[in-house]
C-alpha cells in the first residue's frame, strides 16, 4: 500500500510538465483557428519527421551523462553520408541505405571523440557536449564547404555552389519521401476535406527503434549503463569499466542520430547543408523534456509524448499569437523561447533536487534522532 | 593446514614503514578478529591481502602471502576475487536506484543469448537472465536469515539492511572462502549487529573463514576463535580467544604508558585544572558525515589544554567542527559566560575561537594563494586584519600582510620561498604550520585544533606539538586538541576526554593507564570492566 | 631566467600558438596589399568596444560560478536601458551616461534572479546559464514587439509599434566617447605613413580615446574591488568555498554579489559596444556574443575559477586580432572568406580546451 503511495506522487510529479504543456496548448488550438483535421495532419507528418531522434537521446540519460547536445554530431554524419550518395546520384531507399553507410563510420568516429572529450569533462558532460557540437559545426562547415569540390571531387554539379567548389546551402534531396513513400495509407474522415497520410513505413521504423532501446535496457550492456549512471564509482568497484561504458552510450547515441537525420531529412525533403544542424539537438531536447523526461531519467513514452506536444505547441503558436496580438512574430518568439525555457527549466529542476538530495542525505537520520533526544533531555530537566 | 597465512609481510610508504615482519596464519571455518588502533596498520594489511591497486601503485611488499598452502601475489582485487577472498568495506558500494538482487549480482548478473548476441557474437548484448538473478540473490540473502525481499529497492532499504546486502553480495560469489570485514557492525543498531554475529558464526560453520575487524572488543570476543592485536605495525599479540582478556587486548592496542619524562611538563597544571569555565557544551549534536557527534557535555576550563581521543567515526572531530559551526549543529555551547550562535562560523570566531581543521587541504587552506593570503583571510574578515582604506574601499594592506606572513614563517620555521609562495607547492608540515599560523593571527581566547600531525613527518609533528605547547605557555590561551593519536596527546595535554559511539566515554588525566584508555575506546564501561 | 621560462609555460600553449598565428599574420599583410596600421587601428577598435563585456566575465569566475554563459541577461538589460533613455530622447553624452547607469541597475535585477536560481542549484550551472540566455533573448523579443516605445526613430516605420531590428545610433550618442577629447566625428587621428604596395602611403590612425579610458576606469574599479576586503573573501570563496565557509564567509551571498556584478558590467559592456559600432542589434543579435566573450577571456589566460584584469586585457587583445586579421589577411591571401569558420573553431575549441583541462580537485 506505502508503495503505491508513493509511485502515485512521483508519477504526478514527472507528470507536471506534460500537463503544463497540455493546458497550454488547450488554450492556444482554440486561439490558433486550426482545424482538428489539420492539427491531426500535421502531427502525424512531424511525428515521423523527429520521433527517432528524441528517442536518440535516451541512452546517455541512461548512462548518466545527461542530455547529449552532441547528436548534432550524428546529423553532421548523416548530412556527409546524404552529400556522397547525392553525389553519386543514388535516391530512394538505396540512397538512404547508401548514406547510412556512409554515415556509420562518421558517426562512429564523432560519436567516440564526443564520448572521449566528455569523459575528459566529467561533471560538465552537457555543457562540453554543446560547445563541442559547434566546434565540429565549424570543421564539418570548413569541410563542406571548402574542400568538397576542391580537394574531394564531386560529380554532381547540381549541388555544388556555382563557384565551383563547396556545396550548395539548400539541397533538393533525391531521398525525398522515400521512407514515408514506402507504404504510407491514405485514409478519408467523414466531413472532413482532405485525406490523412499515414506513413507506415517510417512509423514500422519507429517502432522498431523503440523496441530496440526497450530491449537495449535490458542487455548486459544496457544493465551497466544503468549502473555506471546512477554510481560510476560502486560500478567501478564491481569491475566495469566505467569510461568505456559511457563512451559506448554517446557512440550509440550518435549513430542512432544519424539514422534519425536521415529520417528527418527525407521527410522535409531538402537539406539545409550549414545551419540544417543547429537546432538538431535543441528540438529533440526539448521534445523528450516537455515528455516529462529529466536530465537523469528518460523513457520511450516520455519521447513519444515529448514530440507530439512539442510539435503542437510549434504549429499552434504562431497562430494563436497572431489572432491574440495580431503580430505573426510574437508567437514564433514565443515558441522559441518555451523551446529554450523548457531545457532550461527541466537542467534546473532537476539541478535543485540534485541540491535538495544532497542535503537531504546530509541532514539524514542523525538530526532527526538528535532532536528526539533533545526534546527528551529538556523535558527530563522541566520535570 | 591453514586457509591463509601470511608470512613476514612488510610494507611502507615511501620510506614510512606501516607493516613490520607480519605473520599470523588462520584456519578455514574460522573467525579471526583483528584489532588495533588507527593507524595500527590493520587497513594496509587488508589492502594487501585484497589486493588493492594502492599497493602495487606504491612498490608493492615484502614477504609471502598463501592462500591453501600456494604463494599468491595478486595484482588487482579481480585476483583476489578470483582466489576467493571477498572485502566488505566500511564504505557502502551499493547503488540505490537497483534492486537488491540487481545490487547483490552486480556485474555478475546471469544472462542468456538471443538472437541479436548470438549472431554479433557479442556477450555484452545478452539479456539479464532476471528470474535467476532474483533466484540467486534470495538464496544468499536467505543465508545470512534476515528477511528482505530481492526485489526492495535498496535505497528504500534501512542501514542495517544495506551492510547485510554487502554481505550477501560477498557470499553470492561461489569461490568466496574468506571474507574480510571492516567495521560491518559500526552502522548497525544492537539488535541488527547480534543478527549480523548470528550471521557470521552460521558462515564459519558452513566453511567460509572470516577476518573480522572491529573496535568493539565485546562483539569480537563473542564471535571470534582467534585474536590478533596491531600496533605501530606491528602484531603484538595472536592468541586463542580463550587465551585473551578484553583488558588485555586493550591495553595492548593503545600501548605502552607514558614514561613520566614527557608528562613532566604539564604536571604542573595536574589533573584539576584550577581556572574559570571558558568553555561548557551542554547536549550538542553534530550532524557531520561519518563523525557523528550524539549529546556531548563538556566542560573546558582556561589555560589548561584539553586532549580529545576516540577511534575514527565515534565523533571525536565532530565536536571542534560542531563549536566552529562548520557542520549542523544542536544543543548549546556556553563561551565565556555567553552563548555562542550555532551553525554560525563568523559569529563563533568574533568570539574569540579560532579552529584547525583536520581536513587541512579541504577546509583548512587556499591553496591556490599564496601564504601571506591564507595566514591573513580569517584575521582579515574577522578582525579587519591588513586592511588600509582608500576612497570608499577597504583595501589589503599587503605591505602589512608580508609583514605577519613572515613574522610567523619565522616563529614557526615555515620552509618556503617567501610570502608570495602559493600554498599547494609547501610540504604537508609546512602546510599545518600555516593552518596553525592562520589560528595564532587570530589570537585566539580558545583555540580548537583537530589531528594536528595527521600524514605529516616525525620531525613536523615535534615542532607542531611544541608549537602549540609553546603557544599555550605564553599566551595562556585554552587549547583543544583532538586527535587519533593518544600518545601525542598524553604528551600535551592535562586532561583527556575519550569520545566513544558520539558521546563522552570518560575523562582521565594524562597520567592514566594505557589499558583504562583502551577500555573506553573499545565501548566498554570503566565501572564494569574494573569490577 | 627560471622567472621568464615561468611566463612562458604560464603563458600556455594555445596562447602562443594565437600569439604566433596572429604575429605571422601581421608580418605578411602588405604582401597580399594589407595595411598594417589599419589593421591594428581595427583590433584597437575593436579592444575597446568588447574589452568591458570580457571584463564582466571575471567576477563571476572569480567567485567559482563558472564560465558566465548567461551574459545575455546583461545584454538585453542594456538594450532594454538604451530603448528606454531614447524615449526621452537625451542624446550625446548625458544619454550616454544615463543609459550605462540604467543599464546596470537593470542587469543588477536580473542579475539577482539568475543568482537566485544559481544559488539553489547544484552542478550544471553553465549549461543552465546557457539556456536561460537563449530564452531570455526570445523572451526579450517578445517585450521589443510589445513594449509601448513611441519615438520614431526607434519603432518600425510602417506600423509604428515594436522596435527596429537595428537602430541607428546617429541621432543618439554615436562616437560620444570614441571621439573624445578630438573633435566630434573626427576624434583623435594620428597620421601614419606606411609601405604598401610599392609606395609609401598615409594611413588615419584613430585612437578611441574616451572609450579606452571609459575601459581603464572600470578595470581600475574592478581592481581596487578585488583588492579590497569583500573582493578577497570573493576570491576565496572561487578558490575554495569549504574554507571560505569555514571562515565565516556567506558563499550565497557572494556568489549573488558576482552574478550581479557581471551582469551590470555586461550591460554597460553591450552600452559601449554599440556606441562605436553605431547601432543597437535587438531581437536575435545579443545570442552571438555569448561564446566570443567566453573565449575571449580564456585566451587570455583565464581558467574555470580565476581570471584578472590582465587576463581580460590580453584576452580581448589577442582574440579581436584573431578577428580582424584572418579574414583581411587570408581572404586576400586565398581569396577565400573563411573567417566564420576560423573563428568558430577558435572560439569553441578554446572553451572546450579550459572544460577538459584537469579540475584542481583531481590533482
Amino acid at each position: 500500500m506505502l508503495n503505491k503511495k508513493i509511485d502515485w506522487r512521483s508519477t504526478l510529479r514527472q507528470a507536471m510538465v506534460p500537463l503544463l504543456f497540455i493546458v497550454i496548448i488547450a488554450l492556444a488550438i482554440p486561439l490558433s483557428g486550426f482545424s482538428s483535421a489539420h492539427l491531426i495532419g500535421e502531427i502525424l507528418a512531424r511525428f515521423a519527421r523527429d520521433t527517432f531522434l528524441a528517442v536518440s537521446l535516451i541512452i546517455p540519460i541512461l548512462a548518466g551523462m545527461g542530455i547529449n547536445f552532441a547528436i548534432s554530431l550524428g546529423a553532421m554524419a548523416a548530412q556527409i553520408g546524404i552529400i556522397i550518395s547525392q553525389n553519386f546520384f543514388v535516391g530512394g531507399i538505396p540512397g538512404m541505405l547508401l548514406s547510412a553507410l556512409i554515415g556509420l563510420p562518421f558517426a562512429i568516429l564523432l560519436g567516440w571523440f564526443a564520448g572521449s572529450v566528455m569523459n575528459k569533462a566529467k561533471g560538465r558532460e552537457m555543457i562540453s557536449s554543446m560547445i563541442l557540437a559547434f566546434l565540429i559545426s565549424g570543421i564539418y562547415q570548413f569541410v563542406v564547404l571548402y574542400i568538397m569540390g576542391g580537394l574531394i571531387p564531386i560529380q554532381n554539379k547540381d549541388i555544388l555552389l556555382s563557384r565551383g567548389y563547396g556545396i550548395k546551402n539548400s539541397i533538393p534531396l533525391a531521398t525525398k519521401g522515400a521512407l514515408d513513400n514506402l507504404w504510407n495509407i491514405k485514409f478519408k474522415i467523414p466531413g472532413i476535406m482532405r485525406p490523412l497520410n499515414i506513413p507506415i513505413a517510417t512509423y514500422i521504423v519507429i517502432a522498431l527503434v523503440c523496441v530496440f532501446v526497450v530491449w537495449f535496457k535490458k542487455t548486459k550492456i544496457g544493465h551497466d549503463m544503468k549502473a555506471v549512471g546512477q554510481s560510476q564509482r560502486v560500478a567501478d568497484s564491481a569491475g566495469m569499466k566505467v569510461d568505456k561504458i559511457r563512451l559506448q552510450s554517446i557512440i550509440i547515441s550518435t549513430v542512432m542520430a544519424m539514422l534519425g537525420q536521415l529520417i528527418y531529412l527525407q521527410n522535409i525533403g531538402t537539406m539545409n547543408t550549414y545551419n540544417g544542424t543547429d537546432q538538431t539537438s535543441l528540438f529533440a531536447a526539448a521534445a523528450l523534456l516537455i515528455g516529462g523526461a529529466s536530465v537523469a531519467s528518460a523513457t520511450i513514452p516520455n519521447a513519444l509524448i515529448g514530440v507530439i506536444l512539442f510539435h503542437l505547441m510549434f504549429i499552434v503558436m504562431p497562430n494563436a499569437g497572431k489572432n491574440l496580438t495580431g503580430n505573426p512574430a510574437i508567437g514564433e518568439y514565443f515558441r522559441s523561447f518555451i523551446s529554450y525555457g523548457v531545457v532550461a527549466l527541466a537542467l534546473v529542476m532537476h539541478a535543485y533536487s540534485r541540491k535538495k538530495a544532497a542535503e537531504e542525505e546530509r541532514k539524514a537520520l542523525h538530526h532527526q534522532k538528535a532532536k528526539e533526544k533533545l526534546a527528551n533531555t529538556e523535558a527530563e530537566a522541566k520535570a | 593446514m591453514a586457509l591463509l597465512e601470511v608470512r613476514n609481510v612488510s610494507k611502507d610508504f615511501s620510506g614510512n614503514v606501516v607493516l613490520k615482519d607480519i605473520s599470523f596464519s588462520l584456519d578455514a571455518g574460522k573467525v579471526l578478529a583483528l584489532c588495533g588502533e588507527n593507524g595500527a596498520g590493520k587497513s594496509t594489511l587488508m589492502n594487501i591481502i585484497f589486493g588493492m591497486p594502492v599497493i602495487q601503485d606504491t612498490g608493492g611488499y615484502e614477504g609471502e602471502i598463501l592462500i591453501d598452502g600456494q604463494v599468491v601475489k595478486f595484482q588487482n582485487t579481480s585476483d583476489a576475487l578470483e582466489a576467493g577472498i571477498g572485502m566488505v568495506h566500511q564504505e557502502f558500494s551499493l547503488i540505490p536506484g537497483f534492486t537488491a538482487a540487481e545490487n547483490v549480482m552486480l556485474n555478475r548478473e546471469p544472462t542468456k543469448p538471443n538472437t541479436i548476441s548470438k549472431i554479433t557474437r557479442q556477450m555484452k548484448l545478452d539479456k539479464i537472465d532476471a528470474p535467476t538473478m532474483h533466484e540467486s540473490a534470495q538464496e544468499s540473502i536467505d543465508k545470512l536469515e534476515i528477511e528482505l525481499d530481492s526485489h526492495n529497492m535498496v535505497g528504500e532499504l534501512p542501514v542495517g539492511y544495506k551492510q547485510f546486502l554487502e554481505i550477501a553480495r560477498e557470499i553470492n560469489k561461489e569461490k568466496v572462502k574468506l571474507l574480510i570485514l571492516d567495521e560491518p557492525t559500526a552502522v548497525l543498531t544492537e539488535s541488527e549487529a547480534e543478527l549480523l554475529l548470528t550471521a557470521m558464526r552460521k558462515l564459519s560453520a558452513s566453511g567460509i573463514s572470516i577476518i573480522f575487524i572491529s573496535h568493539r572488543l565485546r562483539e569480537v570476543m563473542e564471535v571470534c576463535d582467534q585474536v590478533v592485536v596491531m600496533r605501530d605495525g606491528l602484531i603484538v599479540a595472536d592468541a586463542d580467544k580463550d587465551d585473551i582478556t578484553i583488558p588485555e587486548i586493550a591495553s595492548l592496542m593503545t600501548g605502552r604508558d607514558v614514561d613520566m619524562d614527557t608528562q613532566n611538563a604539564h604536571d604542573a597544571k595536574g589533573y584539576e585544572p584550577n581556572g574559570d569555565v571558558i568553555l561548557e557544551l551542554k547536549n550538542l549534536f553534530v550532524d557531520m558525515p561519518g563523525e557523528a557527534v550524539d549529546g556531548v557535555n563538556l566542560t573546558v576550563y582556561e589555560g589548561e589544554i584539553l586532549g580529545i581521543a576516540g577511534l575514527a567515526g565515534q565523533g571525536k572531530l565532530g565536536i571542534s567542527n560542531g563549536i566552529m559551526g562548520i557542520y549542523p549543529t544542536l544543543g548549546k555551547i556556553i563561551f565565556q559566560g555567553k552563548e555562542v550562535p550555532l551553525n554560525n562560523p563568523r559569529a563563533a570566531q568574533e568570539m574569540g575561537i579560532a579552529f584547525v581543521s583536520e581536513d587541512r587541504r579541504g577546509v583548512g587552506l587556499l591553496l591556490d594563494e599564496p601564504i601571506s593570503w591564507n595566514i591573513c583571510f580569517n584575521a582579515m574578515q574577522i578582525q579587519n586584519l591588513g586592511l588600509k582604506k582608500f576612497l570608499f574601499f577597504n583595501l589589503r594592506d599587503e605591505k602589512k600582510m608580508t609583514e605577519i606572513a613572515e613574522k610567523y614563517i619565522e616563529e614557526l620555521e615555515i620552509k618556503c620561498t617567501g610570502p608570495d609562495q602559493l600554498v599547494k607547492n609547501l610540504s604537508g608540515g609546512n602546510q599545518q604550520k600555516i593552518c596553525l599560523a592562520k589560528a595564532f593571527c587570530m589570537q585566539p581566547k580558545l583555540l580548537l585544533v583537530s589531528e594536528p600531525t595527521r600524514g605529516i613527518d616525525v620531525g613536523a609533528k615535534e615542532l607542531v606539538l611544541e608549537a602549540l605547547k609553546k603557544y599555550n605557555r605564553d599566551n595562556g590561551t585554552t587549547i583543544v586538541i583532538v586527535s587519533s593519536e593518544l600518545e601525542e596527546l598524553r604528551s600535551v595535554a592535562g586532561r583527556i576526554a575519550v569520545v566513544d559511539e558520539g558521546e563522552i566515554a570518560a575523562i582521565l588525566p594524562a597520567t592514566e593507564s594505557s589499558a583504562k584508555f583502551g577500555l573506553l575506546m573499545s565501548g566498554e564501561k570503566l565501572e564494569e570492566s574494573a569490577s | 631566467m627560471t622567472k621568464i621560462k615561468h611566463a612562458i609555460q604560464g603563458f600556455g600553449r594555445a596562447r602562443m600558438i594565437i600569439l604566433i598565428f596572429l604575429v605571422a599574420l601581421l608580418l605578411i599583410a602588405p604582401v597580399f596589399g594589407v595595411s598594417r596600421v589599419a589593421s591594428l587601428n581595427d583590433m584597437l577598435t575593436r579592444f575597446a568596444m568588447n574589452a568591458v563585456l570580457v571584463l564582466s566575465m571575471v567576477p563571476m569566475i572569480q567567485s567559482g560560478c563558472g564560465l558566465n554563459f548567461g551574459v545575455p541577461l546583461g545584454l538585453v538589460s542594456g538594450l532594454l536601458a538604451e530603448a528606454i533613455i531614447w524615449e526621452y530622447k537625451l542624446p550625446g553624452a548625458k544619454g550616454f551616461i544615463l543609459a550605462m547607469l540604467l543599464g546596470a541597475l537593470i542587469g543588477a535585477i536580473l542579475g539577482m534572479l539568475y543568482g537566485f536560481i544559481l544559488n539553489r542549484i547544484r552542478g550544471d550551472e553553465m549549461v543552465i546559464a546557457t539556456y536561460v540566455g537563449y530564452a531570455i533573448i526570445y523572451f526579450m523579443n517578445m517585450m521589443w514587439l510589445t513594449l509601448p516605445f513611441k519615438n520614431p526613430s526607434s519603432v518600425q516605420g510602417y506600423a509604428g509599434e515594436g522596435l527596429r531590428v537595428t537602430i541607428s545610433l546617429d541621432n543618439h550618442w554615436l562616437h560620444v566617447f570614441d571621439d573624445w577629447p578630438g573633435k566630434p566625428g573626427r576624434g583623435v587621428v594620428l597620421t601614419i605613413h606606411e609601405y604598401l604596395n610599392g609606395q609609401w602611403t598615409p594611413q588615419e590612425f584613430k585612437i578611441p580615446v574616451g572609450t579606452l579610458l571609459l575601459f581603464a576606469f572600470l578595470a581600475l574599479l574592478m581592481w581596487l574591488f578585488f583588492r579590497s576586503k569583500t573582493g578577497t573573501a570573493m576570491t576565496a570563496v572561487g578558490s575554495n568555498p569549504i574554507y571560505a565557509m569555514a571562515g565565516g564567509i556567506n558563499i550565497k551571498k557572494m556568489r549573488m554579489s558576482s552574478v550581479v556584478l557581471s551582469t551590470s558590467i555586461a550591460a554597460i559592456g553591450m552600452i559601449i559596444y554599440g556606441q562605436t559600432y553605431g547601432f543597437a542589434q535587438f531581437y536575435t543579435a545579443p545570442q552571438f556574443f555569448t561564446f566570443p566573450t567566453v573565449a575571449a577571456i580564456l585566451l587570455g589566460g583565464a581558467s574555470l575559477n580565476k581570471a584578472s584584469i590582465t587576463n581580460v586585457i590580453l584576452g580581448t587583445f589577442l582574440f579581436q586580432g584573431v578577428l580582424t586579421l584572418t579574414p583581411s589577411v587570408i581572404n586576400s591571401a586565398i581569396k577565400l572568406d573563411m573567417s566564420e569558420v576560423i573563428r568558430m573553431i577558435i572560439t569553441n575549441g578554446l572553451i572546450i580546451i579550459a572544460l577538459t583541462r584537469k579540475g584542481k580537485k583531481d590533482a
